[in-house]
């Protein structure tokens, strides 16, 4: 009896596996796809003040007297509309108000690039939509 | 006459074997500069060669450079990226801020003095391309030095990348404490106006600076390696 059921047991567990590499990691390796290039920009030019776990905490954070935009904060970010992420990317803080720190990246990246980074940014911080 | 021509013929070798054994700076920069810094234009500008290369190009550099910095410079390299190039290799998580991994930092090699005067010679043959620099354009005048502060930290906002001292301004960029004696004005004008022509993809973006700022910028970098404002 004990045997039986240690053997459907192990037989689920299989079957469970074998969904979960099926279906579960295609999808997640499809996600990852979709914001690889924004992921790239991010770490090459976003980093150094936005850190390298997106927290608002770069090399360069230390010594600013505004602290960057924590990235990976729900709250903080779900507040913020697209179009505004939009805006200071390519225009800088000053475009809406915000630290003359965050510079104007408009000349650095394209309009479809500009785009993807917004969505990469509510992929991190997992807050909002399309507002 | 034969003791002449046996004179001559001497004095010309000498003068010849003094010349081979002299430092040959073209030589020097192949065999131990190509292989991190780019001496002729490189036609790959992909992010990826951003973040492979090792240190920055130099097939401008003679219209970068300042001749004497480039000769002590190489005899004794005192860092210039705090956090290295390409700094996102060179960062990683701290206890609370990013930190600098030192120990993935390669320090710059060091040249005895007759390799370094005979490389800063072969550098300052590297002449940038047409138009990458514009030549004639920072007018010199003074700047005074509490005004090009506010503008370099509060107003323009470079202090965020670049440091003028320990523990003022970031560490992303080049420390611009030593820019002026490092760098042409004519490259640092150039440069602030749109480092994305210069190098394309670097990780300083293009800004909306007017005439005026490019000038008081210009001027207070400058100002700021020369002695007397310090």
């Amino acid at each position: 009896m004990n045997t039986s059921h240690s053997i459907s047991f192990s037989w689920l567990a299989g079957i469970s596996l074998i969904f979960l590499f099926a279906f579960a990691e295609p999808a997640a390796a499809g996600s990852d796809d979709q914001f690889q290039h924004a992921e790239r920009l991010y770490d090459t030019y976003c980093t150094q003040c936005h850190g390298v776990n997106r927290d608002g905490n770069g090399v360069n954070s230390v010594y600013m007297s505004v602290q960057p935009r924590d990235h990976s904060d729900p709250k903080g970010m779900g507040d913020i509309p697209n179009d505004e992420i939009i805006e200071v990317i390519k225009k800088g803080g000053l475009a809406a108000n915000k630290s003359v720190l965050m510079p104007a990246w408009g000349d650095v990246f394209s309009d479809e690039e500009v785009k993807e980074l917004t969505a990469y940014l509510r992929h991190v911080c997992q807050c909002g939509s399309d507002q | 006459m034969k003791a002449y021509i046996f004179m001559v013929t001497s004095v010309s070798l000498i003068t010849s074997s003094l010349a081979v054994s002299a430092a040959d700076g073209p030589g020097i920069l192949q065999s131990k500069c190509a292989a991190c810094h780019a001496l002729t234009k490189p036609d790959n500008t992909s992010l990826d060669r951003l973040w492979e290369r090792k240190g920055p190009d130099l097939y401008y550099a003679g219209d970068k450079f300042n001749q004497p910095w480039l000769v002590q410079w190489l005899q004794d390299p005192a860092p210039i990226r705090p956090a290295g190039e390409f700094y996102r290799k060179h960062v990683k998580p701290g206890e609370k801020e990013d930190v600098i991994d030192e120990s993935t930092i390669t320090p710059h090699p060091r040249l005895p003095q007759d390799e370094a005067e005979a490389v800063a010679d072969a550098l300052m043959a590297l002449t940038a391309p047409e138009g990458l620099i514009e030549k004639g354009k920072f007018q010199g005048k003074k700047v005074p030095m509490s005004m090009g502060r506010m503008f370099f930290t509060k107003l323009r906002g470079c202090a965020a990348c670049h440091s003028t001292g320990p523990g003022q301004g970031g560490l992303s960029g080049s420390e611009l404490l030593t820019g002026g004696e490092r760098l042409q004005p004519d490259y640092i004008y150039s440069y602030i106006k749109n480092p994305q022509k210069i190098d394309q993809g670097v990780w300083m973006p293009k800004l909306d600076l007017s005439e005026e700022d490019l000038q008081r910028l210009t001027g207070y970098i400058v100002q700021l390696s020369a002695k007397e404002d310090k």
